[in-house]
């Protein structure tokens, strides 16, 4: 075993027991920060798949600004002050037993998928991903624009004091 | 640094999916079915991530940095809505919002 895998398990233990402890704790403000703990498992998971780029975004997008979002809609809706904020959770055995047929559902697929081999090394990636995204994805890019205009505005239709 | 096989990855992803999964379906606060949906679309992140690393092709990372990019959208909007029915009913469990049971 080499070095490279170990260290993938050892990223891949601590998102497995991040999300468990996300979905699991009562607290939600603990939630959000073991949510956190998992986003930047995930961006490590994206070092090892060669990704840097990803790392960045993933860092960037999720770790700094999703989870700063979710903490202020916490903040708003829960009264940190005070009272504590737990909360229950409902049909765990229902929820575990739909959970564990579809991961065996997807496991099913792997089992009979044949070993993949790594492709061959493909030098900068960086480079070829950019020119993909202006490339043949440049209309899927401008879209995604008008998607996240839309979805701002959006936002702050629902979310501005009634006058 | 080189890391294990393509299967590692799909079973890790499908590990975490999995978990996420379980979190929308018992979680009753709509922010908390909101971590659990994060939890799921990061699942698929390490998906395509990972099959753009072994087919050597680089519409993978393209599709991920898409998913990423709709992800905060949703995540804005829906804390939004979240939000705005915390102000209209004072209560955020999905249990307590059935107004429009019939």
């Amino acid at each position: 075993m080499t070095a490279g895998t170990l260290g993938f398990w050892a990223v891949a233990l601590v998102l497995l027991a991040a999300s468990l402890a996300t979905v699991l704790t009562a607290n939600l403000f603990h939630a959000v920060l073991y949510l956190a703990a998992a986003l930047v498992a995930t961006a490590l998971v994206f070092l090892f798949l060669e990704a840097p780029f990803l790392f960045g975004v993933q860092l960037l997008l999720y770790a700094g600004g999703v989870v700063t979002v979710l903490v202020f809609a916490i903040m708003l809706t829960e009264r940190l002050v005070g009272e504590r904020i737990t909360q229950t959770s409902r049909f765990l055995i229902h929820g575990g037993v739909v959970a564990t047929a579809v991961f065996v559902g997807i496991a099913g697929f792997l089992l009979r998928a044949a070993p993949a081999t790594p492709g061959p090394p493909t030098g900068d990636r960086l480079v070829d991903l950019a020119r993909a995204l202006v490339g043949p994805y440049a209309p899927a890019l401008e879209l995604l624009g008008v998607l996240l205009v839309a979805a701002l505005i959006g936002a702050l239709y629902f979310a501005r004091a009634e006058d | 640094m080189t890391g294990p096989g393509l299967h590692a990855y799909l079973t890790l992803a499908a590990l975490v999916f999995a978990v996420g999964l379980f979190g929308v379906l018992t979680r009753r606060n709509a922010i908390g079915i909101l971590l659990g949906i994060e939890l799921m679309l990061n699942a698929v992140n390490i998906n395509l991530a990972a099959f753009a690393r072994f087919h050597a092709d680089v519409a993978g990372l393209v599709f991920a940095l898409f998913t990423i990019a709709i992800t905060v959208a949703e995540v804005g909007v829906g804390l939004a809505i979240v939000i705005a029915v915390f102000r209209a009913r004072k209560t955020v469990e999905a249990d307590h919002l059935d107004l429009l049971r019939g």
